[in-house]
């Protein structure tokens, strides 16, 4: 006995250090107890420790807390992919050796069962985090009793931070308004209180209460739902307002560089999907050079794809667009054959499967406004960066030099050409700086979508429905038309499906170009040619 | 005034390819018909029947660049949205033929296509009502593409939209039909398409004198389609045809309706790639969303530059050589093909403004200045 109860110490020593000096005899004495004498023990147990000793308690509620018969350590159960595992409940460091034969069932009854439900919210809620003391009082929403209540009424008064306390009066006002035996002026005055909660858990005990015998009763949680559901609708429109400006933020990067090829040089670059691929694939490989710094690697790709894009986009317009000058189909054709090259020398170098590109920790997870509304942070981001892109090309072509250029030659290239613009290099910086901006958009897309040899060609004819939208050679009427297209799209799917979504706001450009040739915000005046 | 004669007499010979190409076309078909049928299979001019259906299908792709010839090289509008008028004739087609399968398919089931059954619907939807007979779907398949090249056409060229923004919107026309047919619940057969074809007009279609049969139509029919695009593009209606193309804004001022002439073309070019897409179906037994898709359309329009726009003749050598390379091209080395496909629209577009038939004439213009010029010197 004392060899077990030292070999035991030497292996879990490693594994939990801090708890082995006062929880190692508490556990060897749960392992050889009677299942009536393990109650105080536990007590011990939850005195001696803290918020570490949970995964204990609940492995032991779900039955699955096993000791090896011949160390007495215990472990617990898991089932992953129907393989039985036993693992370290405190570490959950994996035992793979151990076998069904080796190690025997710490058993549970139902008294012991509610002893630890008990125990487990004793010790979440009296933790010193108040975001574990919040999330324990939500869950215990759902399996509200009466010794949960105690609890909640003990502690209630003496809570100091207002979320908790907020919460906690909610699970109190439900268990209010869920006795029959109580006043029903005070349930209702409850069911009140209940009327400005989104919990799941409270419409479901609302729905219960509106069959309830008493009629005012009735009356009172149907009024309540009826507040409820005009608030979650509200922030599901908020929640779709929400997707679709994503979805707006994302077209605005991918077809903002084509608006400027396209505006200044009057050519339809059918590789544009292709640099986006590009810079999606730039991203790829910035990860896998620094594979310990995926937090920071976001830095390093933007402008690696910003070159990478740029400098390919440059190449194409020397040595293909700039022999094709004042002839836009063969532009578009030619373009295209690159796009087609481009997509195969990506399939032959990296393969044509999909390419994982990791989230930095940063923008991964998401903003939780209240339980029906919580925006993912990486489309947050993504919604800032495109916008922030769209600032930084405004200016650009408004305050540079390079910018005054590029409108004089976009307005009028003979006479650009005249007061001594270099037409060619404005041309090659134009295609640099469009293809650029998709590169940059490809380091966006990547956190969203896979990335793969055809990433650029699903966008690419969305883009050029932004652009014709918009108006040709209008960076406003572009963001215009890129929200405008996100939103249409996003409000139209619940009703019609993603594929007839599609296909409606295609029909609907298809129409509006016949009306309005010139998109959205027509150039006028010089400009307009 | 020179350039006004060579303009004339230009039109006058563009018909010279005429007899030639019909007696080359048609020769070569009965005498591969023939060696398929009538040779014993170890005879060494013995045709098999898998090439006289890959001619078949070269043919119809050849059909189908006469019609994005006739409205790209003579009229100047670049449509990417041609694979969606052939589609919709292979729809035509497809559904003809589905219904020709009667109680034959997996779940034996006499009115319902198999993957109608599939999904559990309980009657045929009205587009499919009358596609049981042949004159029908035929009709159909000139119909349809025709009527909805007129009504995109009738939009388009009256509120003016040309050169890439008309191109982009044709592109976006044959996308939404690509997402809309990938739909199950359009009753097209979704993703699956249209296939496992069993007869057409009561013969095999797998039998050799079928294939033979359907190989001689298309080759006759593209004959035919030859001939009358020649004469109307070499009539008055022509000439105007190519005015538009050269300046449209002047055609217009003079007092032609450009947008009629272009509406009428378009759907003359629509119809024809119906035909074709209705041809290529029974002979390649299969038809599905795929073939609405962008990448498609595209690549019709490189066999037209290859061989020449402008020329009928250069369409139908683009189409059938660039399928030919294709076709060694991917049995050798499919990754090369996409390669070899983008070098060649920059490669054409670069270097052979007018094709393989523009090439032929640089030559014999270089080789009649070489020889005008030696009696002088």
């Amino acid at each position: 006995m004392a060899l077990c109860c030292c070999l035991f110490g030497l292996f879990s020593l490693p594994s939990f250090a801090v708890e082995s000096t006062s929880l190692d005899p508490l556990l060897a004495d749960l392992v050889d107890a009677k299942i009536s004498k393990m109650v105080p023990i536990l007590d011990k147990i939850e005195k001696a420790s803290d918020e570490t000793v949970l995964p204990l308690f609940r492995t032991l509620l779900n039955g699955d807390l096993y000791y090896i018969k011949s160390t007495k350590q215990v472990v617990g159960q898991f089932d992953t992919n129907g393989e039985t595992l036993y693992k370290d409940v405190f570490t959950g460091q994996a035992h793979p050796a151990l076998t069904k034969r080796d190690v025997k069932k710490i058993r549970v009854n139902n008294t012991l069962r509610g002893y630890l439900r008990n125990a487990i919210a004793r010790i979440q809620l009296t933790s010193k985090n108040s975001s574990v003391r919040e999330s324990a009082v939500r869950e215990l929403l759902s399996k509200l009793d009466d010794d949960t209540v105690d609890i909640l009424e003990r502690l209630y008064p003496h809570e100091t931070n207002k979320k908790v306390k907020q919460a906690m009066g909610l699970a109190l006002a439900m268990n209010t308004a869920s006795q029959t035996q109580l006043a029903v002026s005070n349930r209702i005055a409850a069911i009140d209180t209940l009327a400005d909660s989104l919990e799941n858990d409270v419409r479901n005990l609302l729905t219960t209460l509106s069959n309830d015998e008493n009629p005012a009763i009735q009356e009172a949680s149907k009024a309540a739902l009826d507040t409820i559901a005009q608030r979650a609708n509200r922030f599901a429109f908020v929640d779709q307002l929400f997707f679709g400006l994503s979805l707006g933020s994302v077209l605005l990067l991918a077809s903002i560089g084509l608006a400027i090829t396209f505006g200044v040089m009057g050519v339809i670059n059918m590789a544009h999907g292709e640099m986006i691929m590009l810079g999606a694939y730039t991203t790829y490989v910035v990860q896998l050079i620094m594979p310990n710094y995926i937090d920071y690697s976001i830095w390093v790709a933007i402008p690696a794809a910003f070159l990478v894009s740029g400098l390919m986009g440059v190449l194409i317009e020397r040595l293909v667009i700039r022999h094709l000058h004042g002839r836009p189909l063969e532009t578009l054709l030619a373009t295209f054959g690159i796009s087609l090259i481009l997509q195969q020398l990506v399939r032959t170098i990296f393969s044509p499967l999909n390419r994982q590109v990791s989230t930095p920790s940063w923008m991964s997870g998401s903003w939780e406004i209240n339980p029906v509304l919580s925006l993912t942070l990486n489309r947050l981001y993504i919604l800032a960066f495109a916008l922030l892109v769209f600032i930084a090309l405004v200016i650009i072509l408004k305050k540079t030099s390079l910018g005054l250029n590029v409108r004089a030659v976009s307005q009028n290239r003979n006479m650009a050409k005249a007061m001594g613009v270099k037409t060619n290099w404005v041309d090659a910086m134009t295609f640099g700086l469009g293809s650029g901006i998709a590169g940059i958009a490809g380091v966006a897309l990547s956190q969203l979508t896979n990335v793969g040899p055809n990433l650029g060609q699903a966008y690419i004819i969305d883009s050029f429905m932004v652009v014709v939208f918009g108006g040709v050679g209008n960076l406003l009427g572009t963001l215009v038309a890129a929200f405008t297209l996100g939103i249409a799209t996003k409000f139209l799917e619940p009703t019609t499906g993603a594929v007839l979504a599609a296909i409606l706001v295609l029909v609907f450009i298809i129409l509006f170009i016949q009306k309005r040739p010139k998109g959205l915000f027509p150039q006028k005046g010089r400009a307009a040619e | 005034m020179t350039r006004l004669m060579k303009y004339f007499s230009e039109g006058r010979t563009s018909g010279k390819h005429t007899l030639p190409f019909v007696v080359i076309l048609l020769g070569v078909t009965i005498l591969a018909s023939a060696a398929n049928l009538f040779l014993p299979a170890d005879s060494a001019l013995y045709v098999s029947t898998y090439t006289i259906t890959l001619l078949g299908k070269y043919l119809c792709y050849a059909m189908l660049a006469l019609a994005v010839d006739i409205i790209w090289g003579y009229c100047g509008i670049l449509s990417l949205g041609h694979g969606a008028f052939f589609a919709l004739g292979g729809y035509a087609m497809g559904m003809y033929l589905m219904r020709q399968i009667g109680d034959r398919g997996v779940y034996g089931n006499p009115l319902l296509p198999d993957f109608m059954v599939f999904l559990d619907w309980k009657e045929l939807p009205w587009f499919w009502l009358g596609m049981d007979q042949f004159w029908f779907a035929m009709l159909m398949a000139v119909l349809v593409p025709g009527v909805l090249a007129f009504v995109f056409g009738w939009l388009a060229f009256r509120s003016r939209v040309t050169g890439v923004y008309l191109s982009i919107m044709t592109q976006a026309l044959t996308y939404a039909l690509l997402l809309a047919f990938f739909r199950n619940e359009m009753g097209f057969g979704g993703n699956n398409g249209l296939t496992d074809f069993k007869e057409i007009l009561g013969f095999n279609l797998q039998a050799d004198s079928t294939r033979v049969a359907l190989f001689l139509i298309t080759a006759i029919l593209l004959a035919v389609i030859f001939v009358v695009s020649q004469k109307i593009l070499s009539s008055r209606l022509g000439k105007v045809v190519l005015a538009i193309r050269d300046s449209e804004s002047r055609s217009r001022f003079i007092g032609y309706r450009t947008d009629r002439y272009k509406v009428w073309l378009f759907v003359y070019s629509a119809v024809i790639a119906g035909i074709a897409g209705a041809l290529y179906v029974p002979q390649v037994g299969i038809i599905n969303p795929g073939e609405f898709s962008p990448i498609n359309s595209i690549e019709m329009v490189i066999w037209v530059a290859v061989g020449g726009r402008g020329t009928l003749i250069g369409a139908v050598i683009g189409a059938l050589l660039v399928n030919y390379a294709k076709t060694r091209f991917t049995a050798i080395m499919p990754d090369a093909w996409l390669f070899a496909l983008g070098a060649m629209f920059v490669l054409v577009t670069l270097y052979l403004p007018k094709g393989l038939m523009g090439l032929y004439g640089q030559l014999k213009a270089k080789r009649n200045t070489v020889m005008n010029k030696e009696p002088q010197a």
